[in-house]
């Protein structure tokens, strides 16, 4: 039985969507009794508008290992997770799971507002699974996670939205089971909880346990995983270490950005009434060169219009680490709002504060109250050296992502 | 090497495409058993609370609806009750009654009021209709309580009848289980259930002889009659209480037949539903 050590094993997984007015919405009764008669009572036909989410997806986890997949939006993540949670079953083949599985697709589903915390623990361990005594073997050390001690008998509905996603994460961190699949929590929360969570993590994968991680944070993945499967257009295209897999998908992810105009890119997310049309990074007096400790200015040229309109960006590195994310979503005195026929944000910086190098941009347009446009990897841009604070900076010398104009006071040496 | 080490009990899931109408493995649903527990107790909790009478609508649900039924078809309209006071052959029609419809209402919805969490974390479906209506069988059971003084009043003695009772509260459960079961996994997919169920809850009463009396009926109309499961229910009811019309007979075989042949029609259809609820809900 040498299967049975493996802690996940899939053969030949796929998954297949159909898209139109299935997926778009639920269908009246009618409309499938009128179909019904109208086919003569067959089989509905294979329709044409058809996507694989996931096709062929074969691989081997050993337990123990922690596990990272990567890839682009729509790339077949999160459906991997899906089907490898039970939530959703595959069209073709089959995963064979070793072990208890636990996920943190999503925390905090199941909480019901009119419960106290210590009803909605209850609740939600046995929704993730748990048995009443395995909760209240946990209890006192879920509670002392998520520090909500003092409000545990008043209702969630009462909580702060940092409260009720503590209590719920400290919920399923403490499922213990035998395999972990980690969607992308970490954004939630403030930092010091965060970080709390990456400890867990952590903590997981060294006591032997297996863990499945999906984040676009390339820093993250590559503390936490040794190994990676890159995912694209719902194959494997690389499995291996986590170096590897990380470059490829980079590679692949900048050769999209400059093979495609933006306008026809299909790998976003959001609702799309508002979606971002093209990007123009400029330097100094509208240049093409970016140069350190430089002005500069991206336009971010949109198309469809809703209220409240904002823009939101992340810049990464090369080895795809985050660098800094820029919002226009809380306005400062500074900002200029006119009237545009076509929309369009202008992000101005008066000094370019990066380390020379090359830079990708991940975009976000919101609006409506809700996420309108989300492309990866939507721009890239290279900083050259220049002079920063009336000093000379080369691309091989400087260390982190920040070039700051700095005055010093030192000893008279040279002159003497 | 590996036997040395301690041996815990792993389990191992096999992950496949749905397959046709398969049967339903009752395994799943056995681990999670605490799951429902807790989901009918979460209900109970929900529904009563920052309500000044709380539980006690348990009780007043049907009893407001018999002195309605009362006043309305025992006074005013004269039907008959078959010699026995309105209220309480109206009672022993209207809590079985009463029991069955909020669970239909409730247990249809389930899936659908369940939808965000059905998308995020897997657990046997068919755990969320079942508690629905475990929830209402409770309210049932509080409810049941006004049985003994309401017979005292009329000075109706009990009878052994009397301990038939739950035989027939079970039947009422299996058919609204199967009820909830076709309705709760329908409407995943059409919506429509929403609109329908009101409707039908207010036919089904009318075919049920909830506040009218059925023995004026022949044979063979009585037993097809009987096709109704509530029939064989209000029946049961009325006959174990008061001790009015037909001992069980054919046409409560015929309710027992039904509801059974409805249970599993719809535990069929649920678990085909299950495994593309989470896509299509």
């Amino acid at each position: 039985m040498a299967s049975a050590a493996l802690a996940i094993k899939t053969e030949r997984l796929s998954k297949r969507y159909r898209l139109g007015a299935t997926t778009a919405g639920y269908a009246t009764l009618a409309e499938s009794v009128a179909n019904f008669v109208r086919r003569g009572g067959r089989q509905a036909k294979q329709e044409r508008h058809v996507l694989w989410a996931l096709r062929d997806v074969s691989f081997e986890v050993e337990p123990g290992e922690t596990v990272a997949f990567v890839g682009r939006n729509g790339a077949g993540k999160s459906t991997l997770l899906k089907i490898l949670s039970r939530i959703t079953s595959p069209t073709e083949g089959y995963a064979t799971l070793h072990g208890r599985v636990g996920s943190l697709l999503e925390v905090g589903t199941g909480f019901h507002g009119e419960l106290t915390g210590r009803e909605n623990i209850y609740l939600n361990g046995a929704l993730l699974g748990l048995t009443r005594r395995e909760i209240d073997q946990r209890f006192d050390e879920i509670v002392a996670f998520s520090e909500v001690e003092e409000f545990l008998d008043t209702p969630v509905k009462r909580y702060s939205s940092g409260m009720a996603v503590r209590l719920a994460f400290s919920v399923a961190a403490h499922l213990e089971p035998e395999i972990l699949l980690v969607d992308e929590v970490l954004a939630v929360g403030d930092l010091a909880f965060q970080r709390k969570c990456l400890g867990k993590m952590s903590e997981v994968a060294s006591t032997g346990r297996t863990v499945i991680f999906v984040s676009h944070n390339m820093a993250v993945i590559q503390a936490l995983c040794r190994r990676g499967i890159y995912l694209e257009h719902g194959e494997v295209q690389t499995d291996g270490p986590i170096q590897t897999v990380v470059a490829d998908y980079l590679r692949a992810l900048e050769d999209k950005a400059v093979a495609l105009d933006l306008s026809e890119r299909a790998d976003r997310r959001g609702s799309q009434d508002v979606r971002l049309q093209r990007i123009t990074i400029r330097g100094r007096d509208g240049s093409g060169t970016i140069a350190s400790g430089a002005p500069a200015e991206f336009s971010f040229e949109l198309r469809g219009m809703t209220r409240g309109l904002s823009c939101f960006f992340i810049v990464y590195d090369q080895l795809g680490h985050p660098v800094t994310s820029v919002s226009s979503a809380h306005a400062a005195p500074q900002d200029v709002y006119v009237h545009q026929d076509e929309p369009h944000f202008d992000c101005h910086f008066d000094e370019l504060l990066l380390v020379p190098g090359r830079y990708r941009l991940d975009v976000q347009i919101h609006g409506g109250g809700q996420l309108q446009d989300k492309v990866e990897g939507a721009a890239y841009f290279d900083v050259v050296d220049a002079i920063v604070g009336g000093r000379p900076l080369s691309m091989g010398e400087s260390v982190g992502h920040l070039v700051l104009p700095t005055r010093w006071v030192g000893p008279e040496s040279g002159v003497a | 090497m590996a036997a040395a080490q301690p041996t815990i009990d792993i389990p191992t899931v096999r992950i496949d495409p749905p397959r046709g109408l398969i049967g339903f493995d009752l395994g799943p649903l056995w681990e999670y058993r605490q799951l429902v527990f807790f989901l009918t107790w979460r209900d109970l909790k929900v529904r009563y609370k920052q309500t000044v009478l709380g539980a006690s609508w348990a009780l007043l649900q049907p009893f407001l609806a018999t002195v309605v039924f009362t006043i309305f078809f025992g006074r005013v309209a004269h039907l008959s009750s078959e010699g026995v006071p309105y209220l309480i052959f109206s009672f022993a029609g209207t809590l079985p009654w009463t029991y069955f419809s909020n669970a239909m209402t409730t247990g249809s919805n389930s899936l659908v009021a369940a939808s965000s969490v059905i998308t995020k974390v897997y657990f046997p479906r068919i755990a969320l209709p079942i508690s629905s209506v475990l929830g209402c069988a409770f309210d049932f059971l509080c409810g049941a309580v006004l049985i003994i003084p309401i017979m005292a009043w009329y000075g109706v003695s009990p009878t052994l009848r009397l301990l038939t009772l739950p035989l027939f509260f079970l039947l009422a459960t299996v058919t609204a289980l199967g009820v909830s079961f076709i309705f709760a996994a329908l409407n995943v997919r059409y919506r429509d259930v929403k609109y329908v169920v009101p409707f039908l809850t207010q036919i089904w009463m009318f075919a049920t002889p909830v506040v009218y009396s059925a023995s004026g009926l022949h044979q063979p109309w009585r037993v097809l009659y009987g096709l109704n499961p509530l029939v064989g229910v209000i029946n049961g009811f009325r006959w174990s209480i008061v001790g009015v019309g037909q001992p069980p007979g054919l046409t409560t075989v015929a309710s027992v037949a039904m509801s059974l042949a409805m249970l599993v029609a719809g535990t069929v259809y649920l678990r085909r539903v299950d495994q593309s609820m989470a896509d299509v809900i």
